[in-house]
């Protein structure tokens, strides 16, 4: 299974019957195909969707109707549409259970950096920081490292913050990382995947359960 | 009540140099291309163009940026517009972004009268360096004052001549706060109805809030599924 997809799957696992989830661009829109049938879980968009559906096959696209990332979706039973302000107000009032997050950078303490890239890239703040702030529970789904090999996972972001302290998991082709008051814990490993390997990409401070770890 | 029916040229011939333009829309659905292509044609420059993203090159909200039209643009994300990212970055235009609901929050406080209000959204990020902090309750805040605009265009799927409005699937978002927010209102709609043709109960923006209602004819062009967005 391809590193994304293994990431993807493994989150789906942490949506429980009847949550209602926001997710992200990039990895997190994997999710959704992971995600049990009939359990009554809801994918918000943050465009105005509640109970967003799957990208539409090729010829059945509705011009009226995309996900926040530009893609033509279609809907599920039970689905509403409603504008931005309803939107925001289910985002920072609690209504999200969970919001599935990519990010560049996230600490030891769970802060989250994935806006912008000082002096490159900032092409906007988006629904990021409202829901990184706001969701009952921020799940970061990320590659475990940056394309150019740097380490993501790191004590202090050096990058401008998202939201401080928001994040309580970290989901990555090589492991499961819980974020606690004691510091970053390592509680799985990917198949195939060694502590060794895990540590050694990870700059922040990993608390190394004794023994065997589950594997996904 | 009198119709409100008038051309698109009629319409955008409101929009002034220098004057702020609140334009709806997430992506192209709910964007009034229609009505900006018409502001386009009309070749209005020194605008603040207050929208949730800036299309993309050469499409919706695009082709104002691409004629040098905006002077500034209040927007949340423009990842997906080359060209306004590129502009902003060589400071040919002035962008300012907000968080996505607090950008909604700002319009809908002026749609509603008010002065500002009071968030925690980014306390810990950048953006807070520039907001007044204010303490309330014990819990520490900043300042978001009101963002209005000279003129509002809104895309409906439905309109009656009197201005009442029915939104539709993912175009509906900034679609209603836009026009609360504006002083002088714009609707381009799918279709025109007569009053009572959309019932009571499915107004999603009512007609006191609405100026103008403006006709899309059939063969409009942009406002279609995207190829490069399909399967």
């Amino acid at each position: 299974m391809q590193d994304k997809e293994r990431i993807a799957k493994r989150a789906a696992e942490e949506v429980s019957e009847g949550q209602v989830i926001n997710l992200g661009i990039g990895i997190p829109t994997l999710i959704k195909k992971y995600l049990p049938d009939g359990q009554g879980i809801l994918v918000q968009s943050e465009n105005g969707i509640l109970g967003m559906g799957n990208v539409c096959e090729a010829g059945t696209e509705n011009r009226n109707l995309v996900d926040a990332g530009a893609a033509y979706v279609t809907t599920e039973k039970g689905a509403a549409f409603f504008d931005t302000i309803t939107s925001f107000t289910m985002i920072r009032g609690g209504r999200i259970d969970i919001t599935f997050l990519g990010t560049l950078e996230v600490s030891a303490e769970g802060d989250l950096a994935n806006w912008t890239i000082p002096g490159k890239a900032t092409p906007g703040i988006g629904g990021g920081m409202e829901l990184a702030q706001k969701a009952k529970k921020v799940i970061v789904t990320t590659t475990h490292c940056s394309k150019d090999g740097s380490a993501k996972i790191l004590p202090k972001c050096t990058m401008p913050l998202t939201a401080k302290g928001c994040v309580s998991m970290i989901i990555t082709e090589l492991a499961v990382i819980k974020i606690t008051p004691d510091g970053p814990v390592l509680v799985e490993l990917a198949e195939g995947a060694t502590k060794e390997q895990v540590i050694s990409k990870t700059e922040a401070e990993l608390i190394i359960p004794e023994g065997e770890l589950k594997r996904f | 009540m009198a119709s409100k029916l008038i051309s698109a040229k009629e319409a955008v011939s409101h929009i002034k140099e220098g004057m702020t333009v609140l334009v709806g829309g997430f992506g192209i659905p709910g964007t009034p291309v229609h009505l900006v292509y018409a502001l386009h044609d009309a070749g209005t420059k020194g605008l603040t163009l207050v929208k949730n993203d800036a299309n993309e090159k050469d499409l919706g909200v695009g082709k104002l940026i691409a004629s040098g039209q905006i002077d500034s643009l209040i927007s949340s994300h423009i990842g997906l517009n080359s060209e306004a990212v590129a502009k902003m970055n060589s400071g040919e235009i002035k962008v300012d972004l907000y968080p996505q609901g607090i950008l909604a929050e700002k319009l809908r406080t002026a749609g509603a009268g008010l002065i500002a209000f009071i968030s925690d959204i980014g306390i810990d990020t950048p953006i807070a360096d520039s907001r007044e902090k204010i303490t309330v309750n014990g819990v520490k805040g900043m300042i978001e004052t009101a963002l209005y605009g000279d003129v509002a265009l809104v895309h409906a799927a439905v309109a009656d001549i009197y201005g009442n409005c029915r939104f539709t699937g993912s175009a509906y978002n900034f679609n209603p706060v836009m026009a609360m927010a504006g002083r002088r209102v714009i609707v381009e709609a799918e279709e025109i109805v007569q009053p009572g043709g959309i019932h009571h109960d499915d107004i999603h923006l009512q007609s006191a809030f609405v100026d103008h209602v403006v006709k899309i004819p059939e063969n409009a062009p942009d406002y279609g599924v995207l190829k490069h967005h399909a399967r």
